[in-house]
């Protein structure tokens, strides 16, 4: 696979390539099955398939740091967090007839239409790129840690900033509800109180320890 | 590789999270279009990525550097959007998104009975 060979064709079926096609095919199948599904933990299950179906992608693609941050943070934390809201709102567990809403059908032609135009014009415009995979890994842990702290340490440490804001958001939207639940307010559901707090901040807090 | 290929995939999920937000009915699985839709995006950058530090020589890694932003923009999101997900069920007993229809919350639309039907209902 070196860019430097003269033309290819359309397909050229190196190993790579079949396994991206694969990949891409499972991860493909779970987003829609996540869509679709009307069972909401299976869902979120779903969801942990493509999102490590992603990650496979990401390491196909030689990109090595983002893979193992996209395992940890999305299917180590943020699966747990969505699962965790699940039970809180009290999902039903079996099959829910209402998980679909009535303009499902309008989505669906909106969706078929993006989905026609996104893919025509992206074919359409990379058709003859190929992209070079082969020699050292253009995302490992190295590369990307040098290029990190090289020239996007302004931006890096806004986003430090921009987390703590989240963490205080988070701890700041859960305590007023408390505090309106302390002065009586009629319907609040026991167990829903006591487990919010500790939820998204020890998910962000687990967020700021993977940074 | 052929950049194609991760761009269709990039494309094919983000409708699908499209499809997701549109026609989602509880807020929590809206939220698990996003994140899917926030992960196409993440593909887009660092496939194109990968092919512009190969074949334009760009040195400054842009692409893997805003994946890394964006991850971490997500999880703040997720975790606000749940915050504020369950703030909703706490007050309207329901976290379906067809029934939130007013934005202010008066006191006579917080009657005991249809707060009770709507939980019924959300637990159903």
């Amino acid at each position: 696979m070196s860019l430097a060979a003269a033309p290819h064709g359309f397909l050229s079926p190196t190993g790579v390539e079949i396994a991206f096609l694969l990949v891409g095919l499972v991860t493909f199948g779970a987003a829609l099955v996540t869509v679709t599904t009307r069972q909401l933990v299976h869902a979120a299950l779903w969801l942990v398939v493509t999102l490590g179906g992603l990650a496979v992608e990401y390491l196909l693609l030689t990109a090595e740091f983002i893979a193992w941050v996209q395992v940890l943070i999305y299917v180590g934390s943020v699966v747990v967090l969505l699962l965790f809201g699940l039970m809180l709102t009290r999902a039903p567990i079996g099959r829910s007839p209402d998980a679909d809403s009535g303009n499902r059908w309008a989505a669906l032609a909106v969706a078929l239409a993006a989905a026609v135009a996104l893919v025509w014009v992206v074919v359409d415009a990379f058709r003859t790129t190929w992209m070079d995979l082969s020699g050292p890994a253009a995302g490992s842990t190295r590369v990307t840690g040098e290029s990190l702290f090289q020239n996007w340490v302004l931006p890096f440490e806004a986003l430090s900033v921009l987390l703590l804001a989240a963490l205080v958001g988070a701890i700041v939207l859960s305590r007023k509800a408390k505090a309106e639940e302390a002065s009586g307010a009629p319907d609040t559901a026991p167990g829903t109180a006591s487990g919010t707090p500790a939820t998204p901040v020890a998910a962000t807090g687990e967020k700021e320890g993977a940074r | 590789m052929h950049l194609a290929y991760p761009a269709v995939l990039s494309a094919l999920l983000f409708c699908t999270g499209l499809y997701g937000v549109l026609a989602r009915r509880n807020a929590i699985l809206v939220l698990m279009s996003v994140e899917l839709m926030l992960n196409a995006v993440n593909l887009n950058l660092v496939a194109f990525d990968v092919w512009l530090s190969r074949a334009a020589e760009e040195t400054l890694h842009s692409g893997q550097a805003l994946t890394l932003f964006t991850i971490a923009i997500a999880a703040a999101e997720i975790g606000i959007g749940l915050a504020i997900v369950l703030a909703v069920y706490r007050n309207r007993g329901t976290s379906d998104i067809d029934k939130l229809r007013d934005t202010a919350e008066g006191p006579e639309t917080e009657g005991p009975d249809t707060s009770a039907a709507e939980k019924a209902e959300a637990t159903a």
